[in-house]
């Protein structure tokens, strides 16, 4: 029965011998451009599955002839982007850090290479906007521990607070005055520190508290207590603290103090990505 | 009538038939039957001369106008440079942002379409599509190398030979080179033009240059070289949209078989056997000269383009037998019907010639010609109003534009920071526009923030409330912008303010509404 030719009677076409309800389908073939495209793409395929990996196998694929992967092409980009980039990295080891801040495309080159460099190695701590955290210093603001000029931002990225592995580190510590001072002594000079940034504070207690205070901290914080940036030594009188800013967070932190270890980051990144995360971090807006 | 019906021996009898006549259509998948338009001559193939010439002329040359924008700008007037993402257009140029002014023309290009297809028929098919035009220009090249209609069929249908192949192989090299210059002439429009013509002659152009030319290069050679009328027939989506246009007072071009039928190829001889017959003498002219491979004489029909090229060749057949012109003519359904019913009583009987005229031979006062305030419709009118509508906005949006804009990004992280005397810092990104070929100084200042300075990376100027910043001609500058609010100035956690661009120059002026965060507990 299907070998029976089906003519449909109104357009004298060929049916594909398939009904439904009396309906029968009409065995138009295809325009003959739409075929030749249809071969072209078999075509093409062919050829595809040749040059390009194609079938799988058990364990890998085949490779094709072109020996093509996604893998060596990214990898062919970096390599093609760190070849440009050599060039800036060459002028910023061999620049000094004012010249790269005074040269536009330096400097422009630096604040974005530290801006990536520093999601990598930075934020960890810092934290997404380099707004910090207790413990952490907040790399926006104009308060510095060791400094803000360009080349003391430098060295303590290069160098890091406290780590044992770099001999030109920062070292500071501050000694744990629960050992020297009594209590009521400590709670004094808490008194005195916290008056010191305008903050309401027990009279009763500044007043002994600013003794104490000269005789045992004024020697790194100074007399006025605006730090010491050659020793480490915060700025107490500022509305910026590291470990909180509550008298009994000071009390606590005079009593016994903690100390926070920044790692040495020029062994690790080079001297170029050291110099541009300087850079990034003098841009922030506290840089001075 | 008069003795006009005796045939003079110069009107041509041609023995041809449409190959795409509407009553023997073909398959979809049957092969392709060669057309050979004959030559047309008379007022629409002077008049598509001259579209053609203007046509071409601005798509070759308009790349090569210059126009002085001075120093700081390119001084081709039309250009598209993509690469730095401005359009110019003669006294005009257009960022990305401004796109909406292509978008605007696009839009009245739409309804100048609707307008001009519901007015005239298809027009723009018949005139000024580059695919008419095209197809027109490698038929000159055809009728050129080969010959007119009789030639060519003659040619195509004789044995290869030294002859014949050099006839076909000049006929495709010439429409070849067409080709290769209607791509050449695209790129000039995306690049300085002297200069990427002599890139492209000199190897040194970009890839893209010379991929684009071959692309438009194969086009151009298949569309208007080898497929012609089955790109209108079968890929062009118009014809069928086209339909939806036309209504019963478009003008198309109409076969008027109200005066021509029955038609007769020996009308003296049946006019001497007492016969009744039209002005047609089925000479057929109309369908040698079809490039559609159609009888309009089969009445409307999706391929006819309306070229008028049959009208053309009616007339010459027309004045020759000493009748009025237009047989074949640009008419309207209405006119037509009503012509129809004279000729027919009515519809009750079949075509009757002497009907629609007097006894003096002139046509009846009952037969309605073309009158042209037809045109002035409420359904073109409307489209005429739309359009107009749509072209006043552009010219108004055009003229009232800023080319001076400040636009502005507040930091997302940190929201805020407080520095070490309790002050509140919010850090912005900046962005400042200056939209005109001309160097700039932009004054940038703060309003509306009690107390508040600001500081700006890469300007070297001490922390202050306004700043004078150059910028680039044609350029955006964005800065890091520090704004900074004494800590007993701060009046919430977000307090609204504005920065303000200003060329104090021109008097440009462009403000941007900011926020100035802080922390809750300073309130």
């Amino acid at each position: 029965m299907m070998s029976e030719k089906h003519i449909d009677e109104i357009s004298g076409v060929e049916t594909t011998g398939h009904e439904w309800d009396g309906i029968t389908e009409l065995n138009n073939p295809l325009p003959r451009w739409w075929l030749y495209f249809f071969y072209a793409t078999i075509v093409w395929a062919i050829g595809y599955t040749i040059l390009y990996p194609a079938w799988p196998l058990i364990n890998s694929a085949t490779t094709g002839i072109l020996g093509y992967s996604s893998r060596a092409s990214v990898a062919d980009e970096m390599a093609k982007a760190e070849k440009i980039q050599e060039v800036y990295d060459k002028r910023i080891e061999e620049e000094s850090l004012e010249n790269i801040l005074a040269d536009q495309e330096l400097r422009q080159f630096a604040v974005a290479g530290g801006s990536a460099a520093f999601k990598i190695n930075c934020v960890q701590c810092h934290g997404s906007g380099a707004q910090g955290a207790p413990g952490y210093p907040n790399l926006n603001d104009d308060s510095w521990i060791w400094g803000g000029d360009i080349n003391q931002i430098y060295q303590t990225v290069a160098h890091g607070v406290r780590f044992d592995g770099d001999d030109d580190t920062h070292f500071s510590e501050m000694p744990a005055f629960g050992d020297i001072l009594d209590s009521q002594q400590i709670r004094e000079v808490s008194a005195y520190v916290v008056s010191l940034t305008g903050e309401p504070s027990n009279p009763d207690l500044v007043e002994p508290g600013k003794q104490v205070y000269l005789d045992n901290c004024a020697a790194c914080h100074g007399e006025n207590a605006q730090g010491d940036i050659e020793q480490g030594a915060p700025n107490l009188a500022d509305q910026i603290w590291l470990y909180a800013g509550t008298e009994a967070d000071i009390a606590k932190q005079i009593g016994k103090p903690q100390h926070g270890v920044m790692p040495a980051w020029l062994g690790r990144l080079g001297e170029s990505t050291a110099k541009q995360l300087a850079v990034f971090v003098h841009s922030l807006g506290g840089g001075q | 009538m008069s003795d006009t019906t005796t045939r003079p021996a110069d009107v041509e009898q041609f023995d041809a038939e449409a190959v795409n006549a509407a009553w023997a259509r073909k398959p979809l998948y049957e092969a392709r039957k060669k057309i050979f338009p004959k030559r047309a001559q008379g007022r629409f193939r002077n008049f598509k001369w001259i579209v053609m010439i203007l046509t071409l002329g601005i798509y070759y040359l308009t790349p090569w106008l210059r126009w002085d924008r001075g120093p700081y700008a390119p001084d081709q007037a039309v250009l598209v440079d993509i690469a730095n993402r401005r359009f110019y257009f003669f006294f005009i140029e257009i960022w990305p942002q401004e796109f909406f002014f292509v978008a605007g023309l696009l839009v009245m290009a739409g309804f100048g379409l609707f307008l001009v297809t519901s007015a005239v028929g298809r027009a723009w098919c018949g005139y000024t599509c580059p695919q008419t035009v095209w197809v027109d220009l490698f038929l000159v090249v055809e009728r050129a190398i080969e010959g007119d209609r009789n030639q060519r069929i003659k040619l195509d249908n004789a044995a290869w030979s030294v002859g014949k192949l050099f006839k076909r192989a000049s006929k495709h090299a010439i429409w070849l080179l067409i080709a290769v210059a209607t791509g050449g002439a695209w790129i000039f429009y995306f690049a300085d033009a002297p200069t990427l013509l002599m890139q492209v002659l000199t190897g040194a152009a970009a890839p893209v240059a010379y991929i684009t030319i071959a692309v438009l290069t194969v086009t151009t050679y298949s569309l208007g070289g080898l497929m012609r009328e089955q790109v209108c027939t079968y890929m062009c989506p118009w014809p069928r949209i086209q339909a939806a246009m036309l209504d019963e007072k478009s003008l198309v071009v109409t076969y008027n078989d109200w005066r021509g039928e029955p038609r007769s190829r020996h009308a003296k001889k049946a006019k001497a056997e007492g016969k009744v017959v039209g002005d047609c003498v089925d000479c057929n002219a109309c369908v040698v000269v079809c490039p559609m491979g159609i009888d309009i004489r089969d009445g409307q029909q999706l391929e006819c383009i309306t070229c008028a090229l049959c009208i053309d060749a009616c007339d010459n057949v027309m004045d020759k037998l000493g009748r009025e012109r237009g047989l074949i003519s640009y008419a309207t359904l209405s006119d037509y019907e009503n012509n129809m019913a004279v000729a027919t009583n009515g519809g009750t009987t079949d075509i009757d010639p002497t009907q629609v005229r007097n006894a003096d031979g002139g046509f009846s006062d009952r037969v309605t010609h073309f009158n042209w305030r037809i045109i002035f419709r409420f359904r073109t009118l409307l489209y005429l109003g739309v359009w107009a509508l749509v072209g006043l906005a552009l010219l108004y949006a055009l003229l009232a534009r800023d080319r001076l804009e400040v636009n502005v990004l507040h930091d997302r992280n940190p929201q805020f920071v407080t520095l070490s005397d309790g002050d509140i810092r919010n850090g912005y990104t900046v962005k400042l526009l200056n939209m005109i070929p001309e160097p700039r100084v932009i004054f940038l200042s703060l309003d509306g923030l009690p107390g508040a300075t600001m500081r700006i990376n890469d300007i070297d100027q001490p922390e202050g409330t306004s700043f004078a910043i150059p910028v680039e001609p044609d350029r955006l500058r964005t800065l890091k912008v520090y704004v900074r609010q004494p800590l007993g100035e701060v009046t919430g956690d977000r307090q609204s303010f504005h920065f303000i661009a200003e060329d104090k120059a021109s008097g440009e002026y462009d403000r941007y509404n900011a926020v100035f965060n802080a922390p809750e507990q300073r309130r």
